[in-house]
This record gives C-alpha cells, sequence and structure tokens, in this order.
C-alpha cells in the first residue's frame, strides 16, 4: 500500500486553529454573541461597564447559574429534559439550611444537601426512564411536587442563617478575597471539571452517543438507561451545589429557592449553542450562555434602561443566538 | 471449507399464527461470504434479529462451533462473535468515526478518562486493516459527513474491533451509488481474507451474486434454494449474465405453471 509509506496524508492535515474553531464552532458563536452584547453595554454605558462593582455584582450570582448549566447540557445532550431542577436545588438547600440550623458544621450540611440532591435527582431520572414517560411533563410534575413538600412543613417560612459567616465553609466557599468573590472559582472548577467529563471522558461520551442513536448505543451493549438516569444524578448534584451557594451568599434559605432560576437557566443551554435534538452539545457554550443571561439583566439596568426593557432584550438575545446557531450548525443525520 | 461457525437448526419464529420462519436450517462457515437472498416479507429481517439475539425463536437450536448454545440472547450473539450492522440505525452520525467505532468499549485510562492517542492510533489501524482510508477524511470525521458506503466501512471497522468472527450486513448496498457498492465489495473482501465471515443480506440479486460464494434464497420464511457460485455457474440453464438469476427466475416459472 502506498498510502501507508506516507506518514501522513497531506489533505487531512488542518492546521490546529482551523481545527478548534470547527470543533467548537457552537462555543465560538455564543463568545461571539457575549463580546458583541458586551460592546454594546459598553458604548451605552462606559462609566459603568469599565469599573469593577458591575462585574462583582454579577460573579456573586453566576456561579448558581453554573452549577445548574453545565448538567443540563448533560440532560439535553441525552435527548432528556429536566424543569424539575428548581425544586431539587430548594430541597438540597433545605437539607443544608436545617442541618447549619441544628448546630452542625456547615461540610456536613452540604455533604447532606448533595446526597439529597443526588437521590432526588435518581427519583426523577429513574420514573423519567424506567416507566418511560415524557421528561418535559414528568419532570414538570416532579418540580411542583417537590416544591409542595417543602411548603407543606415550612409553611412558607425561611431559615435564616446568621452565624454561617463565622465558619470556615463560607470562607473557603464563599467569602471575598480581595473583593473577589471566591465561589466563581469553585463554579469555574466545576465547568472545567465537566468540559472533561464530556469531551474527554467516558460518561460524556456514552452521554452523546446515546443522545445521538440510543438504538445503536443499545445494540454496543451501552445501558441506555443507566447512561439517561446518571444525566439525572449530575443534575440532582449540580442543583445540590447551587442550593448550597445560593444560601451562604444570602445567608437565608427561601422555601421559593431555586424557581427563579428555571427560565434563565433553560434558556443559558440553547443561547450556549446545544442543539434541542440530542448527540451533541457544548458546556463551555452553555457556561457562556449563563454569563450573557446574568449580563443582560444587570446591564440593561446598569446601561440606563428601566427594569421594564429587561424581559425584551433578554428574549431578544435568545433569538438571535438561537437564529445565530442555526445558521452556524449542522444537523447530521 | 473451514470450521463451521454457526448453524442454525429448523429455526421457526411465529408471531400468533403467522410463521415469519417457518423451518430454516443454514449455517456459515469460518473465512466464507454467504448471502441472503429474499424478497420483503420472505424472513429474512427475522432471521437476522434471530441471529443478532434481537428476536427469540419459537423452535429449533443454534449451534456456535458446533454445540448447541441455549437461551440464545444479544449477549450470547455477541459472546459468539456475531456483530449485525443493521441498515440505517447502526451508527452515531453526528460523532465522529473514531467515537463510533469505539462505542460501548472506549479505551480509557485511570478513572474512565479516554486514551485519546491511543484510539485513534487504533482507529488508523483498523480502518487501514479494511482498506477504509482516503485522503478527505480522518478518525476525526463526523460520520454524518460520510457516503453511505464509508459509513459501511465505520461498521465494519467497529465489528473487527469488537473481534467478530461473523458479520452480518443487512441491505449493506441498498440505495448506494455503483462506487459506493464497489467500496463495501472491497471491505467484505478484505475482512474475509482475513478469515472472517459474512452474511451479506440483500434483495439486488446482482450485488449479492458478485460478493458472496454461496447463496441461500429465503421464499416465505423457508429455504427455497441454496447453491454455491460455482453450482450455480455450472447448472443447466446459465442462461444470461447472472446464473443465479436465470435459476431463480426459471424456479417462479415453474411453480406459476404448476399453479396454473
Amino acid at each position: 500500500m502506498s498510502s501507508l509509506s506516507q506518514p501522513n496524508n497531506a489533505s487531512i492535515q488542518v492546521s490546529p486553529l482551523r481545527k478548534f474553531v470547527l470543533g467548537n464552532r457552537a462555543s465560538l458563536g455564543t463568545l461571539a454573541v457575549f463580546v458583541v452584547m458586551m460592546l454594546i453595554f459598553f458604548a451605552f454605558a462606559p462609566g459603568i461597564f469599565s469599573r469593577w462593582p458591575i462585574y462583582n455584582s454579577v460573579l456573586l450570582t453566576l456561579p448558581v447559574a453554573l452549577f445548574l448549566v453545565v448538567p443540563l447540557v448533560f440532560i439535553v445532550t441525552v435527548g432528556e429534559i429536566d424543569l424539575s431542577f428548581p425544586a431539587t436545588m430548594g430541597f438540597s438547600a433545605w437539607i443544608f439550611a436545617l442541618v447549619v440550623q441544628a448546630g452542625y458544621d456547615p461540610f456536613l450540611g452540604i455533604i447532606g444537601a448533595v446526597i439529597a440532591g443526588m437521590s432526588l435527582g435518581f427519583g426523577v431520572g429513574a420514573i423519567v426512564v424506567y416507566a418511560g414517560l415524557s421528561s418535559l411533563v414528568a419532570t414538570l410534575g416532579m418540580n411542583f411536587l417537590l416544591r409542595g413538600l417543602i411548603m407543606i412543613p415550612t409553611e412558607g417560612k425561611s431559615i435564616s442563617l446568621l452565624g454561617l459567616n463565622e465558619t470556615l465553609a463560607y470562607k473557603l466557599l464563599s467569602s471575598s478575597v480581595g473583593g473577589f468573590p471566591i465561589q466563581i472559582v469553585w463554579a469555574l472548577l466545576f465547568v472545567i471539571v465537566s468540559i472533561f467529563l464530556y469531551n474527554r471522558h467516558r460518561f460524556g461520551v456514552r452521554v452523546r452517543v446515546v443522545g445521538d442513536n440510543p438504538d445503536s448505543a443499545a445494540q454496543m451493549g451501552i445501558d441506555t438507561r443507566r447512561v439517561r438516569v446518571a444525566t439525572f444524578v449530575f443534575m440532582g448534584l449540580g442543583s445540590a451545589l447551587a442550593g448550597v451557594f445560593s444560601t451562604m451568599i444570602n445567608f437565608t434559605w427561601w422555601p421559593s429557592s431555586g424557581d427563579a432560576y428555571l427560565l434563565p437557566t433553560l434558556a443559558a443551554v440553547f443561547v450556549g449553542g446545544t442543539p434541542t435534538w440530542g448527540g451533541v452539545g457544548t458546556v463551555a457554550g452553555g457556561a457562556i450562555g449563563a454569563v450573557i443571561v446574568s449580563f443582560i439583566q444587570t446591564g440593561i439596568v446598569a446601561g440606563g434602561l428601566s427594569g421594564f426593557y429587561v424581559q425584551f432584550f433578554n428574549g431578544l438575545i435568545i433569538i438571535l443566538s438561537l437564529l445565530g446557531h442555526r445558521w452556524n450548525q449542522v444537523r447530521y443525520r | 471449507m473451514g470450521e463451521r461457525l454457526i448453524e442454525l437448526r429448523d429455526i421457526k419464529k411465529s408471531y400468533g399464527n403467522v410463521f415469519a420462519v417457518g423451518g430454516v436450517s443454514m449455517h456459515v462457515d469460518r473465512g466464507e461470504v454467504v448471502g441472503l437472498l429474499g424478497d420483503n416479507g420472505a424472513g429474512k429481517s427475522t432471521l437476522i434479529k434471530i441471529l443478532a439475539g434481537a428476536v427469540r425463536p419459537s423452535e429449533g437450536e443454534i449451534l456456535v462451533r458446533g454445540k448447541v448454545v441455549p437461551g440464545w440472547s444479544p449477549a450470547k450473539s455477541r459472546d459468539a462473535g456475531i456483530e449485525t450492522v443493521f441498515q440505517d440505525r447502526a451508527l452515531a452520525v453526528q460523532q465522529t468515526i473514531v467515537r463510533n467505532i469505539f462505542m460501548g468499549r472506549e479505551i480509557t485510562t485511570a478513572l474512565g478518562f479516554l486514551d485519546v492517542a491511543k484510539e485513534r492510533s487504533e482507529a488508523e489501524r483498523l480502518m487501514r486493516e479494511i482498506g477504509f482510508t482516503s485522503k478527505v477524511f480522518s478518525p476525526d470525521s463526523i460520520v454524518g459527513q460520510l457516503s453511505g458506503g464509508e459509513r459501511q466501512g465505520v461498521a465494519i471497522a467497529r465489528a473487527i474491533y469488537n473481534k467478530a468472527d461473523l458479520i452480518i450486513l443487512d441491505e449493506p448496498t441498498t440505495a448506494l451509488s455503483l462506487t459506493e457498492t464497489e467500496k463495501v465489495f472491497r471491505f467484505v473482501r478484505t475482512v474475509r481474507e482475513s478469515g472472517r465471515s459474512i452474511l451479506f443480506i440483500g434483495h439486488n440479486i446482482h450485488h449479492v451474486f458478485d460478493i458472496a460464494e454461496r447463496f441461500i434464497v429465503l421464499d416465505r420464511g423457508r429455504v427455497a434454494l441454496e447453491i454455491t457460485k460455482e453450482e450455480a455457474k455450472s447448472a443447466e440453464h446459465p442462461s444470461g449474465p447472472n446464473p443465479l438469476e436465470a435459476i431463480l427466475a426459471e424456479r417462479a416459472a415453474r411453480r406459476q405453471g404448476a399453479r396454473a
């Protein structure tokens, strides 16, 4: 074979840069949207966007969004959807708040929250996957059900955790170092690990393959149901961490904790460039999507427009991003 | 002929009162390409699903290397070294060639992370082994960008990685152009030269006649004809370029005559 003697076929040698751009076109597209959006904000309110406080306020709440967006990318990739994560987040944070309120170390509370979140994720996933329910409807139902389970015993009362800022857990996870909110470091660590999990780990690979062609995956010996349930367990883990960080930022747990994150998180996944049809997606894009969604609100208000404009621009950005991705992505069949 | 790889003895499959397969006995030996022919509804797909373990036969036994295997299942089919490439649901088309070859059998290092370099070189080796190389794609190409014949190459490379002794190709050349069909034939020939067996299912008699050495023709759930290529060529009425077609046409005419 003559082709064997040639070490490399010249024409399949693409430059590393071109390969990177082609392989990450969705997330790079999202990044472009973000840059354009920031430039517009800068043009309208240079005084505000050239100073630190606005970034600080975004960085404070962004971590919570990141812990939710990243696992949701896995769920959408595997071909499912989850609308129950806000209640899972509220429930896990409740466990955290109860443990801390009872005087135990917050680390114990975090462990409790994570166990609760992952168990709820497993429960939701198992109901969807093993009973063969539509995840859209079943998780919507689970969201109401779990929120109800929080509301009934608490009677809608919040829990304040004023002693939290004295603890080691708070200082390590949620304090401010030189005006820089430290929780963003943990959230970024979570994002980076998840990027590797998605692209370079057996779990991520199987999530993609099952979302792409479940028949083929099953024929190759992959337990497709287990993979799908696992994405819900991962969502439970992210929800629990989001709940813990959200509670630590506010020193208070509210029974409605998590509710406000449902639509922005869903928007961030798709703004980020993960398509709805499964099999492909981008964790980095989802994370940038979360940054975009976080900045819209702050940016518009800071830019001098009234809060009434927020929803309009939220929607505009979502639609424009989707149009951009539509043009940028090919769906292979 | 080589070792008897797999043998079906009087396999029947009924759905209610209807027999999809009504008593089929056949075998595939090591290193041979067997063509399985039949019209729609002749029982081909049921037979493939039985071989793959996806459908349990109502009656009959399955022998692997001369031994009866009880409780035939998808797992036992795979253990026996049978890999089925189904017509259009074999591949995850949004993933790369590498991801498809190692689907379910990823090469990983510690903690389940992929050994990317090893997977890539192994994929290149497998693709070279079956002559599935090109200047326009690499193991990192997305399967959705490949042509129909090339996609069969991905599935065959995967079967070889999974150490398949018998690769069942379900209508691999249906809807393919002549050059694409020729590509698939090239893969099939290389695979046979390596001592593996292929069961080539098709309804295009010309495609199957070109590539296989022995033919099994199914008709309404039964084996209507079993013949080697030599036998077909030396048959008494080899009119036309394709003796198998001539034999089948003659039989059909005779049957019609008997009915009239």
